[in-house]
């Protein structure tokens, strides 16, 4: 027992315990949200959604002289609503337009504001103990914490983590924050209970900088898609809430339709009610996913590349070969279905749910039952 | 016989689709997103058996057990190419399949497209009003002066990655008419300005899939001019390269072995190093290469650094004990001399190997089958190794007497005793006689049967040779898949237009944008736009809506 391997488990498991307590906080933030709108019934727009109104009527009233010269004067489109009038700017941007995204006018609902205060807090100080253990972790090991699986899923959940608070910091996402953050208490808690390993020296087939770049770049996009798959199962349980429910002609699918409808739409899953639309959650996993693809796609020939150099073949249909493949070709498939008739929505969100599932397969049965030349990552 | 007919119809005056119209029929369905979808979603599918079967190509041995063991599903597997996937007659066909769909969309989408990029960018809208995002700016230079300074700001970079990726831009002089619901009426001029950028996606989208039919045909010219080869070295050996000298060789169509040029490798030694707990930490092999008609040069061989030779790469794929035996028969005469290659069967290199003496001066031919255990720890019956470095080498022996097949000229296993017409050893106990054998010592067989001794351990390296000249081209059609991927994935349709009246006192710039949606940093795109008009610094965090 060395002072590192202590400070990194310590720093992981504070890292676990807080995101535990965020999921919570994001949780209750999200039913205040729901019963709050369910009070004002009449107020269609969603809260997360309340931040860009603010953002536009603060827009309006910027100090701006507006123009209705009649040469250039653009017809007043009243259908379209409000901000559509031109404002023409003179000199210096107005310091009015300075509006905090993360904090949306909820009614001034201190209860949702200060869960949401004690959930992002609890994210961002996790986030940081999550980084001192990962870092201490590959110090002790001397080399990049992303080498075995209980280093792979250290490193993955926080890249999730991080991308979160990097997209919340630009748009509300909040809504996704107890999912997030439940997915990184998951991953922590296993990683730290069975997948523990003790650090040890890199085997020789390891010793190469692809290491570095494959299996890092391979993380990110684990991170970046399992952010996607959150804002995917959002978007399904919001999109069976809020349409109605499809005749299903299947008896065996039926068997699991019409009761789980039942149970989304009923109150437990009010807090559906506080997220964004199936639209905008739907915009939201595709920019995901999109850069996850990207990135999966590098991961790919980056890892072909490290093979013919360590292996002397590009591609040899090792099993993690072949699941790599399926995960690529699966959100291929989903990128195609966003744009094909009939396979819009739902469907390609399935599609999509299923990449997912094929990465966690190739992370856990891959690398725990298949034989195959990537087996040390449990070794 | 009866005509055959191609389609048949329940109203017999119905036109009939033909076969040149079923054929069209096919190639529209092919060539469809639906059909292109579902392919892609069988070929995931498909290949997932491959993971979950043993495969002939990957793991033969494995392969063949399983359909030993399961004699109905195994050789059922096997007929229908469950146990070689990747070369089934299915997969094949959906890829294929795929490919076609790929190709039978991409040529009519890559001349429209050139067309479109041919086609001149469309003129500003009569009315902005409609559109958002807007703005309108007011500046003190005049309207041409204005136009100027955004297209400089839109498109500032030059040359052909600037016309690929930035904007074009279309500047017209016009008419001001119409806006106030006079048609006809002239109000004076304007300028108006489109920049537009909605080619680049479709552009990297076209990139990417022309990319992917490359990445197949550098893989099919892989296959064709490839070859590789796998060689035992033995420290102190020396390899020349010849297709007969490979212990396998295999070659695409396209190449011939007789091209191998006849260079040499000598082992000169293989440093294997292990932590105490038995895990592999490095593996060096050094050698001197010598190439025709060239100084000989050391080299150092290591996992993840080939050895770069003609044009091929040789990789250090295993090493191994390979010990080291002098056999003196019953008559007193040498009758084997020198190393013999040792299988690792396990993490502490628990190796087996066959030792095969044809040769002996009278007798029957003599056989040892024998287990080598690097550093052998005795416990009560059982011998084991606890770690792969050789602290204390032992073999266990089991000789065998008789026919060893050899002179049947049937090409053998090396690493296989064919025990068939072979008697083992019996001790005085009847039971098959097994021996320890330490690094230095020698024995004595019963019977007569001559000595055998333990000379040196030496290490052998496991060496794989291969070429594949497509790999250069396989390198660059997947670099440009994935810029191609990122490009239509990343770039926008975007529109962005201005018009600046010239025969006002006061240029007033109006501006507008079209895009999708997610489109986040088209407002800021815009207000760019705007802001190079006046001089103002454009405002940055718009972007972080």
């Amino acid at each position: 027992m060395n002072n590192l391997q202590q400070l990194s488990a310590l720093a992981l498991w504070g890292a676990c315990v807080l995101y535990a307590i965020a999921m919570v906080a994001y949780a209750v933030r999200l039913s205040r949200v729901a019963e709050l709108k369910g009070t004002a019934a009449s107020d269609k727009v969603a809260v997360s959604v309340g931040a860009e109104a603010a953002h536009a009527s603060s827009l309006s009233s910027a100090s701006s002289v507006t123009s209705q010269s009649s040469s250039s004067s653009p017809q007043s489109s009243s259908s379209h609503g409000g901000p559509a009038a031109t404002q023409v700017r003179v000199g210096k941007r107005s310091s009015a337009t300075a509006q905090q995204p993360s904090a949306p006018k909820n009614g001034g609902d201190d209860r949702a504001t200060k869960a949401l205060g004690i959930a992002l807090s609890a994210t961002f100080v996790g986030a940081i103990l999550q980084a001192i253990g990962v870092a201490a972790r590959g110090i002790e090991a001397g080399h990049v914490p992303w080498s075995t699986m209980y280093e792979y899923t250290i490193s993955g959940s926080l890249v999730a983590v991080v991308v979160f608070l990097v997209v919340q910091r630009k748009r509300d996402v909040a809504y996704l924050g107890a999912g997030v953050t439940g997915l990184a208490t998951i991953a922590l808690g296993l990683g730290l209970t069975v997948l523990y390993q003790d650090a040890t020296g890199l085997q020789p087939a390891l010793q190469s900088f692809w290491l570095v770049i494959h299996v890092s770049v391979a993380t990110i996009a684990t991170g970046i898609f399992g952010v996607g798959f959150v804002a995917t199962i959002l978007q399904l349980l919001r999109d069976y809430r809020v349409s109605e429910p499809r005749q299903v002609n299947n008896r065996f699918l039926r068997m699991f339709h019409t009761p789980g409808v039942r149970v989304i739409k009923g109150n437990r899953f009010r807090f559906l009610e506080a997220v964004p639309t199936p639209k905008k959650l739907e915009a939201l996993a595709f920019r995901l996913n999109a850069v996850g693809f990207v990135l999966w796609t590098f991961t790919v020939m980056a890892g072909a590349i490290w093979a013919e150099h360590a292996w002397g073949r590009y591609w040899g249909w090792d099993p993690k070969e072949i699941w790599s493949f399926v995960i690529w070709v699966i959100y291929a498939a989903y990128l195609h279905a966003r744009s094909t008739q009939g396979w819009a929505g739902r469907r390609s969100a399935y599609v999509a749910v299923a990449g997912f599932v094929a990465i966690i397969m190739n992370f856990t049965i891959v690398n725990l039952v298949f034989q195959g030349l990537h087996s040390y990552a449990k070794a | 016989m009866a005509r055959v007919k191609v389609d048949n119809y329940a109203v017999a005056d119905a036109p009939r689709l033909g076969v040149r119209g079923w054929l069209r029929w096919i190639w529209r369905q092919v060539t469809s997103m639906r059909i292109a979808l579902i392919l892609l979603l069988l070929l995931a599918l498909a290949a997932i058996p491959g993971s979950v079967l043993p495969q002939w190509p990957q793991n033969p041995g494995q392969t063949k057990a399983f359909i030993d063991n399961n004699p109905f599903l195994g050789p059922l597997l096997d007929k229908t190419g469950f146990l070689d996937v990747f070369g089934s007659a299915w997969f094949t066909a959906i890829y294929v399949l795929l490919f076609l769909s790929l190709i039978g969309c991409i040529i009519p989408r890559a001349i429209a497209h050139y067309r479109a990029m041919r086609a001149p960018v469309p003129t500003v809208p009569r009315s902005l009003a409609r559109y958002q995002p807007a703005g309108a700016e007011q500046t003190d230079v005049d309207a041409a002066t204005a136009i100027e300074r955004a297209r400089a700001e839109l498109r500032p970079r030059a040359g052909l990655l600037g016309a690929l990726t930035g904007y074009r831009i279309r500047i017209d002089e016009r008419d001001v008419v119409g806006r106030d619901g006079k048609d006809g009426e002239a109000r004076g001029r304007e300028l108006a300005m489109t920049a537009d950028m909605g080619h680049v996606r479709e552009l990297g989208n076209l990139i990417f899939h022309i990319s992917l039919v490359f990445v197949l045909i550098a893989v099919g010219a892989g296959t064709l001019f490839t070859y590789r080869g796998q060689a035992i070295i033995v420290e102190g050996r020396t390899f020349t390269n010849a297709a007969v000298a490979y212990d396998t060789f295999s070659h695409g169509t396209g190449f011939d072995p007789a091209n191998l040029e006849p260079f040499t490798v000598r082992l000169n030694s293989l440093d294997a190093v292990f932590e105490p707990s038995g895990r592999p930490k490095l593996f060096t092999a050094h050698v001197t290469l010598q190439e025709p008609g060239k100084d000989a040069v050391k080299k150092e061989v290591q996992v993840n650094r080939p050895l770069q030779v003609d044009g091929a790469k040789m990789y250090l794929q295993g090493n191994g004990y390979a010990p080291a035996f002098t056999y003196t028969d019953g008559d007193g005469n040498v009758a084997f001399q020198g190393p013999v290659v040792f299988l690792p069967q396990d993490s502490v290199y628990t190796s087996t190997g066959v030792v095969k003496v044809p040769d002996v001066t009278s007798g029957p031919q003599i056989g040892l089958k024998g287990t080598l255990l690097p550093t052998a720890v005795v416990d009560g019956e059982d011998a084991r190794s606890i770690h792969p470095d050789p602290a204390n080498p032992v073999i266990y022996f089991t000789a065998f007497t008789g026919d060893l097949g050899l002179d049947a000229g049937v090409p053998q296993n090396v690493y296989e005793l064919d025990e068939s017409k072979l008697s083992p050893v019996r001790g005085d106990d009847g039971k098959p006689l097994v021996v320890g054998l330490g690094l230095g010592d020698t024995i004595t067989l019963p019977d007569g049967l001559g000595t055998i001794s333990f000379d040196a351990l030496p290490r052998f390296g496991a060496m794989d040779l291969r070429a594949d000249p497509s790999l250069p081209w396989l390198l660059a059609a997947a670099i440009s898949m994935l810029v191609g991927l990122a490009i239509s994935l990343f770039a926008t349709r975007r529109r962005i237009w201005l018009v600046a009246p010239l025969d006002s006192a006061t240029t007033v710039v109006l501006g507008a944008a079209l895009a999708p949606s997610h489109d986040g940093g088209v407002g800021a795109a815009l207000d760019r736009a705007l802001a190079a008009t006046s001089g103002r610094v454009p405002d940055d965090d718009e972007e972080n809506e």
